[in-house]
């Protein structure tokens, strides 16, 4: 994927340089290894600045809604979903947008490799499919696909869904993966079970809220976490408060969330926001056979109905 | 009449994931009744509150008030 790199710096050069585009959004190598961080740049020369390898997880729709101006962005399969949904959910007209479609590979998770390479990683060299780690204890190296992120181990939609142009050719999607797998072994606990499941998972929660500001769906002006009149839920780190907030967050996500793992990639202690999101996306795709961001000329699913829709839980 | 198809979809989603959490099956409950449905309204309302009663008292997504030491 890292070749995808001057392609991609042709690409900004000549939109931004031409004038099709006032800013160009796209990536551009961290302070330190592993981080590759998102970047606005406004000129050709800073075309320079950008970069891509397997460490561009954050998701670039989330620098979409509310702009003016046109924008060049960079999209591999999932940003390309929230894009369409910013565009259904009018958050960006697609006339401003020239999309770069990146067709993905998957994103490293970087907490596996550290944790693989037995402490902190003081440099990362990728090729085609293995990355070279350097830490304290010396060089390993790593087969990519044994470190990826979860969410991209399970991915069926890696190429974009929208571009304008492309960086390569489209890679072959993944058959056969079993995406919901570890929601089957929730839904198959007790309810005592699945409690204790959850207070478990969100106990080492902050309530720093980078899950929410790390995706690309939570846009509103004023958060339902941040709200004073009424007070949704508490400030503090109370359980309950803490369970309302994923709950209700996850539940705001239902038929929009791509399963893109911003949230998790952003969580600072490593809380599986996912295990509530990919819920909602098991339901909706088994309820009303939909998948989010596939299809500009579609309402989203709780946009719609259909009288016969499945019933069996109304008295 | 349109708003209740909506809002199926809605509760659909909710109560999965109400359920899911770990909160009882048996708690929530949903129902379409008219203002013209007496009987019905009669016969929901006690199906709910036998139901509610036969989980027993929530102890669950409550606020326990802070000790102050
Ligand atoms: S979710 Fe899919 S498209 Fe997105 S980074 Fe992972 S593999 Fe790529
Ligand atoms: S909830 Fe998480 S996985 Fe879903 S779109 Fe938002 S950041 Fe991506
Ligand atoms: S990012 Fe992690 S710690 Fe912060 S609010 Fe989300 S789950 Fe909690």
């Amino acid at each position: 994927m890292i070749r995808y790199t001057e392609k991609i710096r042709q690409a900004a050069r000549q939109l931004l340089e031409s004038g099709k585009v006032d800013v160009f959004i796209g990536f551009r190598k961290g302070t330190v290894p592993m981080m590759s961080e998102p970047t606005l740049i406004r000129n050709a020369q800073a075309a320079e600045t950008l970069h891509w390898d397997s460490n561009c997880g954050i998701n670039l729709a989330n620098y979409l809604p509310k702009r003016s101006e046109r924008i060049g962005i960079v999209a591999k399969g999932c940003d390309s979903r929230n894009i369409v949904t910013h565009i259904v959910e009018n958050q960006i007209r697609r006339e401003q947008l020239i999309i770069v479609g990146v067709p993905c590979e998957g994103m490293v998770d970087r907490r596996k490799v550290t944790r693989m390479a037995g402490g902190d990683i003081l440099d990362v060299v990728e090729e085609e499919s293995r990355i070279i780690v350097t830490g304290k204890a010396g060089q390993q190296t790593f087969d990519k696909k044994d470190v990826l992120q979860e969410n991209c181990a399970i991915c069926i939609h890696r190429n974009p869904v929208v571009y304008d142009e492309l960086v390569a050719d489209l890679v072959e999607e993944q058959k056969d993966v079993d995406r919901y797998e570890d929601i089957r072994a929730i839904e198959d606990k007790t309810p005592e079970e699945r409690w204790e499941y959850f207070q478990k998972l969100i106990e080492p929660c902050i309530r720093c809220y980078a899950c929410r500001n790390a995706c690309p769906l939570c846009y509103c002006p004023t958060c339902f976490v941040d709200e004073s009149k009424p007070q949704w839920l508490g400030k503090s780190i109370d359980r309950t408060d803490t369970m309302t907030f994923h709950f209700l967050r996850a539940y705001h996500c239902a038929g929009r969330c791509t399963d893109c793992g911003a949230c998790e990639r952003a969580c600072p202690v490593g809380i599986r926001v996912r295990k509530f999101t990919k819920k909602l996306e098991k339901d909706i795709k088994e309820l009303y056979d939909w998948e989010a961001g596939l299809a500009l000329d579609e309402r989203p699913p709780l946009d719609r109905y259909r009288p016969d829709d499945p019933n069996g839980f109304i008295l | 009449m349109e708003g209740n198809y909506y809002a199926r979809r809605k509760f659909a989603l909710l109560k999965n994931l109400l359920e899911y959490i770990g909160i009882e099956p048996g708690r929530l409950h949903f129902s379409w009744i008219s203002s013209a449905e007496s009987t019905k309204f009669q016969r929901v309302a006690k199906e709910v509150s036998d139901a509610v009663q036969a989980v027993g008292p929530a102890n669950k997504l409550i606020k326990e008030l802070a000790e102050v030491a």
